[in-house]
């Protein structure tokens, strides 16, 4: 390229660092529309709003699913028993301790909201299932208790649970 | 200054791979050591402008695509969610429409140069003829992209456009069914068109290659119009041309930037905002601006067959330019008739653009014909004449003597004592 080079900086090289810094600047700055526009746009944000669920209609022992931001979400109506089940454990034996108190909302142990996705690799329980009468995954087998913990199978941790607030003792909102 | 030099990788991972791929060495050859003519003015930047042009509609492009939908009861739809919802989508979609725009400026200017300083001449009449296929595909790119977002002109171009198709004898009313992929154009039309749309620029960037290829073998022209013949004549491409390509890009993109910008719908049709109705035909068929001088001819002629054979015979008419031109000088500065004739075919140009736009009637329809005769002249009548008949001006000995005598350039170096004078 250009041979003569002297020991002190010259103007020529002021030019080349300041042109190609503004360039950079450039550069980065065209890339920012190109990489925001994946993020989730407007109307995808406003779909995923948060959610009402009546629960007045959901019987004692049901579980209704309803979805939130593509996601599947158990809306269970628990039994006396299931909150016994769940509460009558020993938290060190279990794969990811957790007291099942920590899993619901505080004055409403009976209704439990988790996310009804299988943490292993995504496929949806089956509720009612399995030896814990929890959730039972088809997929590779793994059993969540009554309360979503896991117990068995290849699943890592207990079943995520969901965002969400009682507006009423019949009324939540989820997200 | 001007050394021919060639690429000598210098750590051990460059040595090894340069072996195995010497691509490092052919970007060397090609963009740094290349020896270009030292007169070259900001006329030969379009070129490179065009390159970055084609990735800039590309790029905008794809991402696009990741948001519109091809179906015609949701493509207008998907066209306003990208405006309103998609995060920066407003930006992109205007970067896309306008920068077609501006392509087609681009290309228009390139081609001026060519024919002003006769860089279609031997032996470059290869690289002319790649442009010439270079500019079909554009058109047919624009024209479908045009398409997409399916509103009144969306439509009713593609209506018009492939309705003169029928004008082919015997098989026109199978070619435009084909097309269709139905009785009248439909979804089959606007998904074929979205496929085709999103495949030709990449068509455009092989045919980009061959072109520079082709350019690569034979060397640039330059104003002068005689060959480089000495090492004095050319300078390295890096830093001279990549910085000069770099500074009026920029000059460019400033353009672009203020139609994005300020004006973003400037160069559009605001019928185009009106979802397709195949029912309500818009009063004024327009396509946009690049089109207009050759709509103007195809609505200059009243058969129907004969017009869209002028049509297309106005764009076919380029590949041939090379031999229609008979004079043995080839820039049009050492050719002070063509010169004149050259401002007049621009003119001329311009104003079939202008009447492309007007309705079809009166004074304008006989203008738009006077002018097509003209054009088809100014190839068929006065290029070949011109070759014979014009007396032109001595050329100079060489492409370093053209520079430093006659355009003394503003604090320029006392000439070098080296050399032929």
């Amino acid at each position: 390229m250009t041979t003569t080079s002297s020991a002190e900086p010259t103007r020529r090289d002021f030019l080349y660092i300041a042109t190609g810094a503004v360039g950079a600047v450039g550069a980065a700055a065209a890339l920012v529309p190109l990489v925001a526009q994946m993020n989730p746009d407007a109307s995808t944000i406003a779909a995923g709003a948060p959610i009402e669920v009546d629960l007045s209609p959901i019987a004692e022992g049901q579980v209704v699913k309803v979805f939130w931001r593509g996601k599947p979400i158990f809306v269970n109506h628990r039994t006396k028993q299931e909150i016994e089940a769940a509460r009558n454990v020993n938290l060190a034996s279990l794969p990811d301790p957790e007291p099942d108190q920590k899993r619901v909302k505080e004055g409403h142990d009976n209704w439990q909201l988790l996310i009804g996705i299988c943490t292993h690799l995504g496929c949806i329980p089956l509720a009612h299932q399995g030896d814990y009468n929890g959730y039972f995954c088809p997929c590779h087998g793994s059993q969540y208790d009554t309360s979503g913990r896991i117990r068995r199978g290849p699943a890592p941790t207990n079943l995520l649970l969901p965002p969400y607030e009682f507006i009423s003792d019949t009324k939540i909102r989820i997200g | 200054m001007s050394g021919h030099f060639t690429y000598q990788p210098q750590s051990a991972f460059m040595k090894w791979f340069e072996r195995r791929l010497p691509i490092a060495g052919l970007v060397h050859s090609s963009f740094v050591a290349y020896p270009t003519p030292r007169n070259l003015n900001y006329w030969w930047t379009f070129g490179g402008i065009l390159s970055v042009m084609l990735m800039v509609q590309i790029i905008t492009g794809i991402v696009l695509a990741m948001h519109y939908t091809p179906h015609v009861d949701l493509a207008f739809k998907s066209v306003e969610h990208i405006m309103r919802d998609v995060n920066y989508g407003w930006l992109l979609r205007y970067a896309h429409a306008n920068g077609g725009s501006m392509f087609f400026l681009a290309a228009y200017i390139h081609m001026f140069r060519g024919m002003y300083y006769g860089s279609y001449k031997d032996p470059r009449e290869v690289l002319w003829i790649l442009g010439v296929i270079l500019l079909l595909l554009m058109i047919v790119t624009g024209f479908m992209g045009y398409v997409l977002p399916w509103g009144q002109m969306s439509f009713w171009a593609a209506t018009v456009i492939t309705n003169l198709f029928s004008a082919i004898p015997v098989a026109g009313e199978a070619v435009v069914a084909w097309l269709w992929g139905g009785y009248s154009v439909g979804n089959p039309t606007l998904q074929r068109f979205y496929s085709l749309h999103y495949l030709l620029p990449f068509v455009i960037a092989g045919v980009v290659v061959l072109h520079v290829w082709a350019l690569h073998v034979v060397g640039q022209n330059n104003p002068a119009g005689i060959e480089p013949q000495s090492e004095k004549d050319t300078v390295p491409f890096t830093p001279y041309a990549t910085v000069k390509d770099s500074f009026f890009l920029a000059c460019f993109f400033l353009v672009f930037a203020w139609f994005v910008f300020y004006l973003p719908n400037y160069m559009g049709h605001p019928d185009n905002y009106i979802p397709a109705n195949p029912a309500v035909t818009p009063t004024h068929i327009v396509p946009e601006w690049y089109y207009l001088p050759f709509y103007a001819i195809l609505r200059a002629i009243p058969d129907k067959l004969l017009g869209v054979m002028a049509l297309g015979g106005s764009i076919i008419i380029l590949a041939f330019l090379p031999w229609l031109d008979t004079s043995r000088v080839r820039s049009a500065r050492y050719r002070p008739l063509y010169r004149q004739f050259f401002w007049v075919f621009v003119l001329v140009c311009i104003g079939l653009g202008w009447l492309g736009a007007k309705p079809a009637e009166g004074g304008y329809v006989i203008a738009a014909r006077i002018l097509t005769f003209y054009y088809f002249a100014h190839f068929l009548l006065i290029l070949p004449l011109l070759g014979v008949f014009e007396k032109t001006k001595p050329l100079p000995n060489s492409i370093t003597e053209s520079v430093l005598k006659e355009d003394v350039p503003i604090g320029a170096p006392a000439p070098m004592s080296s050399g032929s004078r």
